[in-house]
């Protein structure tokens, strides 16, 4: 290799940032500044992606040391294989999302400035980069303000409706706040790494080599856990996600919910896993139980929904959810001195995480060409556009059958290596983490089942059935770039579901540096046909020939069935003799979801009411039904009111403090200084 | 009988005695609950039967056919009577919905278990693994006692709770001395005529059974 | 790939193809004999889909390919399913292909297709079939899992195979084993879920209102229905051997024993006509619950799992 993976990088994340300059040359012909600047977007990506794939096969570590920063705090700079693969990931999903935004884009023309656009999404992918390529807190930091400033500005684009900028506001507080917590943890970290004498700490290779006492490294571990899970959309700080992911526009909300929760993820893995590297293992309980929470609350939340992007919004919790409990088992394995186990269970949260940004990125892309061609969000107003847009519905199908852990796509490898993680904790030494993981598993079960549910909801009541809406708008299919942006995000979940093992294979050496062990010996004893992950005897699985095995069988049978076929007719539907059958008595999202409404109702804040007009003649026969529905975040309530209202009270007395009178103010100073003669000197 | 194959028998009817706790936790119908209990009295006198046996007490013999005697037989029959004399519905309500229960139920066996762990490391009983199911099936009796409306279940309730404590009992020890036995078994036969005695007052003072409706003897407001 | 075991596979998909319509004539025989009616033939189901099989498809105005999809990949998954599960033989060689969360996976497929075909004509009937069928597949999966766990910590392995030989290789005591008995009372009540039997749904309604997994089907003709019904009797098929082979596998021939397969096949008979007696019973006995008396049902068998993995740890 004439560049090392870390110049390729670099070179990515320069041409990302160039686009500040490139953008303003095209101002006036806005339709060659969207495919110039996307297209260069697209090349850059490629080579992050490059880079990584490289640096992950071979395993390599390297650093640089950058000119930039403070005086005596330069920028360090790192691409081992766990920044690699983060990198991969980014890289992989902004490739296909920068296709794709050349197709959406262009119906932003017109309407509004799209440099915006263009410049915020380069610096959001750019700042992403940096922050997996940080070896230091200070551009550590640096790097995840500026991914947050842009995302901002990404989820303002379209800031003439007030619920937006709220959205977007409260983003703003959260990631905020957020980043506080990351940034106390680092200074706990820094500070004990230099015994608090100098500011030589600050680098991650400073802390990796300090001996954390373990009170210190509690609060050090339980602050970036907060910080990162703030950014993560874990429960109870997840009530960004469904305000500001839908209201972006649809190619940033796929690379928000993709790869940017992702590198929240990162700073998990990173900070426990590499830096403080040996704890207790009730931490690793702390997270496993946020996951579980998460996971179910993301997915009973998502099924309330109507709006089709703020389904998928909640969806990133629950799947995010399901990414930590990989990282929590591996984490209580990891104290236990297991370290086979830990690698099997890390390899399931890191391949999820994979598998999240392809086939949530391919589901947002499909909620974007949907809006693009009907301009609706509510899928109680859709049905039937599988007939009007048939290369979006099959896309976004193979997206939702991803999701639901089906076999033979992708989400199903993560989520089966993920239970034999959960199958193996007998072998804990603990009884009380014995009888209650396989709690945990059951309530994973719950979790996926109740995921394929609410995609039967979703793809049924957009795509299937006929138009719920009042009037129809004229739709047509999404033009090409969107299509092949689409179509590779598919291709890559069915490859990642067929051939495990190569893509274990390639992984092994994250597990290798992080816990010391690795799956892919016995994952690929029998070659790549087979994944089994601890021993043959164990368990095991072939993607592929399940997917061959059903399109053989459904292929003989075709064409046994077609040797002679039947005729074919065309009827009316089953309407059990009652002739008026309206588009409107089809089920919608809300009905669908009912029984599970009913049964899991008291999680939420649940408001239902019916109103019956009546009509003079009879009761029983209602002129008009109202029906009222509000389904509300008990988190609100419970945890947000209180303290917004007690940070309000405490500001209020503070606010005594402001007299308005200058006197006052003269006093303020005054006895400041006589307090400071009397202390100090 | 070799000793494990009767370990495995013994631990076999624990684990029904266990059922059947469960099964009286979520149960609605009056007549299902006094049956359950009288199939947990029959599992729980086979095996201190079957303990007897393999530990060579024989004293646990006349055990078992007390308990027979007493929760298959008598104790049924006494509840049976008391329930059609005082003409009582077939259903129960419940004052928590009935998945919760079995959850709570589950997490009091897990408590017991890490409870009684200690005591399973230095115990040398063939019996020593069932201490842990006995204390679930008293907590679980306590917690029918709670989560009913009905005064018959809260009976049902003490009386399960007292199969518990006999079921340790056994596991413990090898059962109790034949005089605190007896002693036991004629409490809760009194006990039993001593209910029903009260039961017919709060009938005919309340005109239900509905421990709901006791409140009402609170002292102001 | 060795010739022996390749021909095992095919024999028991052929067998799996051939008896399934048999055992659901069964099935409809016993039911009949216990309500004193007169009964079916009990060839009568291979007569019922060859009549499908030879009539004309009338499709909805409004199906997209999706309906006419799904019968295929419906028939495909559950067809692959049978070469997995180990009905006459452990040693079959596409039982490395799925465990049993990979096997609860591939039914799951099939419901997913199903549910969203009935979404696909724009009724409601489709629709509340769909919504009620994704709701107990939800609730029954966690109790699911948690048998297949209590299965899987005695033999120490999720893959059938290895679990039937693991009962098979052991003493008796594997059997008297209460988390087993436990996980057996689970598996029952979710296979009656799964597959759609009374007390959770009846496959005999005619009346819309109280369809589940009829609803959803309910516009299906000619070929297509077909192939669902075949799949909904391999199903049942299937769910027996599961159970059969993870609870009482004596009677499965070993692995390379080629001449105990006959002796094997008057096991799968007899162990056949037990069950459905068995399921007869249960059928006869219960009425079918309302629809959110599922949830306690289903809870009951999540229970009854989960006091199965607690007796394992407890007591074994």
């Amino acid at each position: 290799m004439i560049f090392s993976p870390l110049d390729l990088a670099s070179l990515s994340v320069l041409l990302f940032l160039l686009q500040v300059l490139l953008a303003p040359l095209f101002r006036k012909n806005e339709r060659a500044m969207v495919n110039i600047c996307f297209s260069l977007a697209a090349a850059a990506s490629l080579l992050a992606v490059a880079a990584g794939i490289w640096t992950v096969e071979n395993g390599t570590t390297e650093k640089a040391i950058l000119v930039l920063g403070l005086p005596d705090l330069p920028f360090h700079l790192r691409l081992d294989a766990l920044s690699g693969f983060f990198l991969t990931t980014i890289g992989l999903l902004a490739f296909y999302v920068s296709v794709y935004s050349i197709g959406y884009v262009r119906g932003f023309i017109g309407q509004r400035p799209v440099m915006r656009l263009v410049i915020f999404y380069s610096f959001f992918i750019a700042g992403m980069f940096m922050v997996v390529l940080a070896d230091d807190a200070l551009f550590f930091l640096i790097s995840w303000e500026f991914m947050a400033a842009a995302s901002y500005f990404l989820v303002m684009y379209e800031d003439e409706k007030a619920e937006n900028k709220r959205a977007a506001f409260l983003y703003l507080v959260i990631a905020h706040i957020g980043a506080v917590a990351i940034l106390l943890s680092f200074g706990v970290m820094a500070g004990l790494a230099t015994d608090f004498r100098d500011f030589s700490g600050y680098t991650f290779d400073a802390m990796r080599a300090s001996q954390f006492p373990v009170e210190w490294a509690t609060a050090a571990f339980f602050l970036s856990f907060f910080g990162f899970a703030a950014k993560a959309g874990i429960i109870p700080l997840h009530v960004w996600l469904p305000e500001a992911h839908p209201v972006a526009p649809s190619n940033i909300s796929a690379l928000m919910s993709g790869v940017m929760l992702k590198t929240a993820i990162y700073g998990i893995i990173r900070v426990t896993l590499d830096i403080i590297k040996v704890f207790p293992w009730w931490w690793g309980a702390v997270v496993l139980v946020f996951g579980l929470v998460s996971a179910v609350m993301g997915v009973l939340y998502a099924l309330m929904q109507h709006d089709l992007k703020r389904l998928l919004a909640y969806h990133s919790v629950e799947n995010i959810g399901i990414i930590l409990i990989g990282i929590g088992l591996s984490m209580v394995f990891m104290s236990f001195q297991m370290p086979l186990i830990a690698a099997l269970a890390l390899t399931a949260g890191v391949y999820h995480t994979m598998n999240h940004a392809m086939f949530k990125g391919l589901l947002f892309m499909g909620a974007g060409a949907v809006l693009h061609a009907t301009h609706e969000r509510n899928m109680e107003e859709m049905g039937g556009l599988i007939h009007k847009m048939p290369w979006t519905a099959v896309l976004f199908l193979i997206g939702c059958v991803s999701i639901s852990a089906l076999p033979p796509f992708n989400g199903f490898v993560s989520e089966w290596l993920t239970f034999q993680a959960f199958l193996l904790s007998p072998s804990l030494p603990a009884p009380i983490l014995k009888l209650l993981m396989p709690i945990g598993a059951a309530i994973l079960a719950l979790t996926g089942a109740l995921a394929a549910a609410c995609f039967v909801k979703a793809f049924g009541v957009t795509f299937l059935g006929r138009w719920r809406g009042h009037h129809k708008p004229k739709i047509q299919e999404v033009n090409w770039p969107m299509r092949i942006g689409m179509m590779m995000a598919a291709a890559t979940c069915l490859l990642l579901g067929i051939l495990p093992t190569l893509f274990i294979g390639w992984m092994d050496t994250i597990p290798v540096q992080l816990v010391g062990s690795t799956i892919s010996a016995s994952a690929g004893t029998y070659g790549w046909l087979w994944l089994t992950p601890v021993a043959s005897e164990r368990a095991s699985y072939s993607g592929i020939t399940v997917f061959l095995g059903i399109l053989a069988v459904v292929a003989a049978v075709y064409i046994l069935l077609h040797v002679k076929p039947g005729a074919i007719r065309r009827g009316h539907v089953w309407d059990c003799g009652f002739e008026k059958l309206t588009e409107r008595m089809q089920y919608n999202a809300t009905s669908f979801s009912m029984p599970i409404r009913r049964i899991f109702g008291y999680l939420f804040n649940i408001k239902e009411q019916v109103d019956l007009a009546q009509q003079s003649a009879h009761s029983a026969f209602p002129k008009r039904l109202n029906y009222y529905l509000r389904v509300r975040d008990r988190a609100w309530g419970w945890l947000y009111k209180p303290i917004a209202e007690a940070s309000f009270w405490l500001s209020r007395k503070v606010g005594m403090l402001q007299q308005g009178r200058i006197q006052t103010y003269l006093i303020y100073s005054f006895i400041t200084i006589i307090l400071l003669l009397v202390f100090v000197i | 009988m070799d000793i494990h194959t009767t370990a495995q028998i013994i631990n076999f009817l624990a684990a029904m005695v266990l059922l059947t706790a469960f099964g009286m936790l979520v149960q609605r119908r009056i007549y299902g609950l006094i049956h359950l209990f009288a199939w947990q009295g029959l599992f729980l006198s086979v095996s201190t039967a079957i303990v007897g046996y393999a530990a060579g007490r024989h004293h646990l013999y006349i055990s078992s056919v007390l308990t027979l005697a007493l929760k298959v037989i008598l104790l049924p029959y006494i509840l049976n009577a008391l329930i059609h004399k005082l003409k009582i519905r077939k259903e129960i309500e419940t004052v928590v919905n009935v998945p919760l229960t079995m959850l709570i139920g589950i997490a009091l066996v897990i408590f017991s278990y890490s409870l009684t762990a200690p005591v399973r490391e230095m115990s040398t009983l063939v019996t020593r693994s069932i201490l842990a199911i006995a204390l679930a099936t008293v907590m679980i009796g306590l917690l029918m006692m709670i989560t009913r409306r009905h005064a018959v279940t809260q009976i049902i309730g003490f009386l399960a709770m007292e199969n518990g404590l006999f079921f340790a009992a056994t596991s413990a020890t090898y059962g109790m001395p034949l005089v605190v036995e007896l002693g036991v078994a004629i409490d809760v036969l009194i006990a039993a005529f001593i209910f029903g005695i009260f039961f017919f007052h709060i009938n005919t003072t309340f005109d239900s059974l509905d421990v709901e409706q006791m409140a009402r003897l609170k002292e102001g407001e | 790939m060795k010739f022996l075991p390749l021909l095992m596979e095919i024999m028991q998909l052929l067998l799996l193809l051939a008896a399934a319509p048999l055992f659901a004539g069964w099935v409809k025989m016993v039911k009949c004999w216990s309500q004193g009616r007169t009964s079916p033939s009990l060839l009568q189901p291979y007569r019922d889909i060859a009549k499908l099989f030879s009539k004309d498809v009338v499709l909805a105005e409004n199906a997209s390919w999706i309906f006419r999809f799904t019968p295929y990949i419906v028939f495909g998954a559950t067809l692959l399913a049978g070469g997995i599960i180990p009905i006459l033989s452990v040693d079959l060689p596409l039982s490395a292909t799925a465990d049993v969360i990979a096997l609860v996976a591939l039914f799951a497929i099939a419901r997913f297709f199903t549910a969203l075909a009935g979404m696909d004509i724009g009724t409601a009937f489709g629709g509340m079939g769909s919504s009620r069928e994704m709701m107990i597949a939800s609730l029954a999966e966690p109790a699911m899992l948690m048998a297949v766990f209590t299965m899987s910590l005695a033999s120490k392995s999720t893959s059938l195979s290895h679990i039937a030989q693991a009962i098979l290789q052991s003493d008796i005591h594997m059997a008297l084993r209460p988390s087993l008995a436990f996980a057996f009372l689970a598996f029952v009540m979710i296979a009656i879920a799964e597959t759609g039997r009374i007390p959770v749904d009846n496959p005999a309604t005619h009346l819309e209102l109280t369809m589940i997994h009829e609803a959803m089907i309910l516009e299906y003709s000619g070929r297509h229905l077909a192939l669902i019904e075949w799949a909904g009797m391999m199903k049942l098929f299937l769910y027996m051997s599961l159970g059969a082979a993870a609870f009482f596998p004596w009677g499965i021939a070993g692995a390379g024993n080629m001449a105990a397969i006959p002796l094997a096949l008057i096991y799968l008979i007899i162990k056949f006509a037990l069950a459905g007696v068995v399921l007869v019973l249960i059928e006869t006995g219960l009425a079918k619950m309302r629809f959110f008396r599922v949830t306690e049902f289903l809870g009951a068998a999540f229970l009854l799992a989960t006091l199965g993995m607690l007796a394992h740890f407890i007591l074994e």
